[in-house]
């Protein structure tokens, strides 16, 4: 993601981006949609589509094809000999108890990290919309983890959770918890998801903010006559209103705990995985580029796409139902 | 007219470099820091010293990512044309037949005449085929080897044992010191590959692996190596052994830091730990066991060689072979062994530092190369082993499952057994 969510309240971004989802199903054009701008050529629009589809050619549908090829064959890394094995690589993969191991963990971490930073990220988000005095002091402290590249993240992660001189490591062993991060199994996920949650809650913590100064002034002051509970207003009121921007950021964070963490899980397990968990990412690199079995790894990476395109598909019929823009 | 004139004198320019230019060869490697520069300055002598060969190293990140680098150039026909490969990838270059042109072949062709015997024993084998036929040219090589904390065992009133009998009895004394016996920092290199060569015990079928790929087969459910992770467990229940993860410095840190009496590291280890370590420290050989019979041979080689690539044309092959003679002259291999702490890898260049007195100054030196030249068993050449790194991984997994106490040492060895077998089979496949 690299455009900018604005900050200001005239221009919610996202439902808009929602809405095209909506209008892409619902076919009459709805009135305030039709302001449309006219092409005097019909090849016009194509022309200005063609740069972003060569990219996506070149760098998705291209590389994906190769994948689906290669995960058919058991191959020599240098591409001398190789043997088609039908569906062999895909069983391999399926019967393989540590990864069935890695999705149960990935399933996991992904939850977790999703839930974390949305929840986490919204919390911030309503309090510091709240804040009158000195808000811009605290958007700015809070929005600027954003800015720290994963594996630097990772890298600051694994200096906090240290076995040797760890801060986090030495407050858990406060309470009694003696935390070997990089030796016990559970130990590293809980350190790789506090790292993942917390490279992302800014970003949430954005996109939140904006929904939230998105919500008209007039909305708010109706619901405060309506109701004085905050909470029941929240809930009632503002969150249904935040959903399309929930919606959205659903998918992005998901998208991120599946493969945007790659550069945290790298640093955290420092190059050798052994014992601590890893997401299936991180396995499609192990065995294609680390262990150069490019059959197995192109099988474990078409697994991942099916994945993801069946996460999306269940995110956009089911959940996006609820979901109601403007 | 101008413009004839000046097209003919360009063409007169450009005939004049290409007529007088060096060829160009590549070397991909996966070195950085300190290691990354005495290759750029190896490669400066190197084109100093003639006029026919220019020489770019490049720089591919890790060991890992050069030779993943270096597959896909390959596979697209822009390789280089030499490509550093580390001891754990040998097996995935050297069964792609057509992939490289075996060292020997290439300094043989190119006039020279290579001499096997002109290297070290400890290295002679690894990166040769079955024939002893040398197809990759040790390049950066290392053993693991005991470092020892003189201080510790100074307190404790012991010496610094040869076998693991000796550490045995030394270890409640040196826990009684207020240290932590041992430590290690590789469970797959130290203990594992290495005390097949230590003990001179068969690794896996097929002669470790070198006649075939077909059919072969891991053997760690050897009862010897079963009984040297039981010790390790239960030194480490007993606080004779600490375990800190499959990572490197996380376990050399409590040697570093003086809490270690005893740590297994790398020949290569001394020069960094010389500005680390917190007391005097020495070393001598990985031991081994004084009860299995015969054992006590040399160390298998670590670190990595380098490949020739082929697809070249002979004038760059020439230069390669150029270059491999260049590498392993006395005077660049004794440059090359004092810049960086690896092991010299022929036995003139080894000569040459000994009689110019570098091993009475630097003692460390000496132990690397010495445990290379022991004798060398049955079992303590090397091993070929495909999607060997995977393989590793197996055992890093199970390792930190057996001190983690989720399983049994015995259970370990089952799982890496069989997986790793499966992995061989695969492989296999591939190159068939």
């Amino acid at each position: 993601m690299t455009h900018a969510p604005s900050l200001s309240p005239t221009s919610p971004a996202v439902p808009t981006a929602g809405g095209f989802f909506r209008r892409f199903r619902s076919a009459p054009a709805e009135p305030h949609f039709a302001k449309r701008v006219q092409f005097n050529s019909p090849l016009l629009p194509y022309l200005f589509l063609a740069p972003q589809m060569a990219i996506i050619f070149v760098f998705f549908y291209w590389p994906s094809v190769q994948a689906i090829q290669s995960s058919f064959y058991l191959e020599d890394p240098f591409g001398f000999g190789s043997t088609f094995v039908g569906l062999a690589n895909y069983t391999d993969v399926l019967k393989s108890g540590e990864y069935r191991g890695i999705a149960r963990f990935t399933a996991v971490f992904t939850a977790a990290v999703t839930f974390f930073s949305l929840a986490i990220g919204l919390l911030l988000a309503v309090k510091a919309d709240g804040v009158i005095r000195g808000n811009g002091t605290y958007k700015t402290l809070l929005i600027w983890v954003y800015a720290i590249a994963p594996p630097v993240a990772g890298l600051m992660g694994m200096m906090f959770f240290d076995q040797h001189i760890g801060p986090l490591v030495k407050f858990a062993a406060v309470f009694g918890w003696d935390m070997k991060v990089g030796l016990n199994y559970n130990d590293t996920a809980i350190a790789m998801i506090v790292v993942s949650v917390w490279k992302q809650i800014p970003y949430n913590f954005i996109f939140f903010l904006s929904g939230l100064q998105g919500i008209p002034v007039s909305v708010r002051e109706a619901a405060l006559m309506d109701c004085r509970a905050g909470f029941r207003r929240f809930w009632t009121v503002t969150l249904p209103l935040l959903a399309p921007t929930a919606f959205f950021l659903l998918i992005i964070n998901t998208t991120y705990a599946l493969f945007d963490t790659f550069g945290i899980i790298d640093v955290m397990v420092k190059d050798k995985a052994a014992n601590n968990p890893i997401s299936l990412v991180y396995k499609v690199y192990m065995d294609g580029f680390r262990g150069n079995d490019l059959g197995g790894s192109s099988a474990q990476s078409v697994i991942l796409m099916l994945v993801v395109f069946v996460l999306t598909i269940f995110q956009f019929r089911f959940i996006e139902r609820r979901v109601h823009y403007n | 007219m101008i413009r004839k004139f000046t097209m003919t004198g360009l063409a007169l320019v450009f005939s004049a470099t290409s007529s007088l230019a060096a060829t160009d060869i590549s070397w991909w490697h996966g070195m950085a820091g300190r290691n990354g520069e005495v290759i750029n300055e190896v490669a400066q002598k190197f084109n100093a010293s003639q006029a026919e060969c220019a020489l770019t190293p490049v720089s591919k990140g890790t060991y890992e990512e050069a030779l993943a680098s270096g597959i896909a150039a390959f596979r697209s026909g822009e390789q280089p044309n030499i490509l550093q490969v580390f001891d754990a990838g040998a097996a995935t270059i050297i069964n792609a037949k057509g992939a490289v042109i075996p060292a020997e072949d290439l300094i043989n062709t190119a006039g020279y005449k290579f001499d096997r015997d002109a290297f070290i024993d400890g290295v002679r084998y690894f990166y040769a085929d079955a024939d002893g036929k040398f197809v990759g040219m040790p390049f950066n090589s290392s053993a693991p080897i005991m470092y020892v904390n003189d201080e510790a065992l100074k307190k404790a009133g012991v010496e610094a044992p040869k076998t693991w009998e000796e550490f045995e009895a030394i270890a409640p004394k040196l826990k009684e010191a207020g240290y932590i016996p041992l430590v290690q920092s590789q469970l797959t290199w130290q203990f594992t590959e290495n005390f097949f060569s230590r003990n001179n015990i068969q690794f896996a079928t097929n002669n470790n692996g070198y006649d075939s790929v077909i059919d072969t087969q891991l053997k760690v459910s050897d009862p010897n190596l079963i009984m040297m992770f039981d010790k390790l467990k239960a030194w480490a229940d007993e606080g004779y052994f600490a375990y800190y993860g499959a990572g490197w410095n996380d376990n050399q840190k409590m040697f570093e830091e003086n809490k270690a009496a005893l740590w297994i590291g790398s020949s290569g280890s001394f020069g960094g730990l010389t500005k680390t370590a917190q007391m005097p420290f020495s070393a001598d050989f990985l031991p081994y066991w004084g009860s299995i019979k015969g054992a006590g041979t040399s160390s298998f080689i670590g670190g990595a060689a380098l490949f020739a690539m082929s697809g070249k044309t002979d004038a760059e092959n020439k230069c390669v072979a150029d270059f491999f003679q260049f590498l392993t002259s006395p005077e660049v291999q004794k440059f090359y062994h004092q810049a960086t702490g690896y092991v010299a890898i022929t036995k003139a260049a080894y000569e040459l530092a000994k009689a110019e007195g570098y091993y009475k100054e630097k003692p460390l030196a000496e132990v690397g190369i010495k445990q290379l030249m022991l004798p060398a068993g049955e079992w303590s050449k090397g091993y070929r082993l495909g999607f060997y790194p995977q393989i590793r991984e197996i055992m890093e997994r199970e390792y930190g499952r057996i001190f983690a106490g989720e399983v049994s040492v015995k259970e370990a060895f089952e799982t890496i057994e069989k997986e790793g077998n499966e992995l061989l089979a695969r492989f296999a496949k591939t190159a068939g």
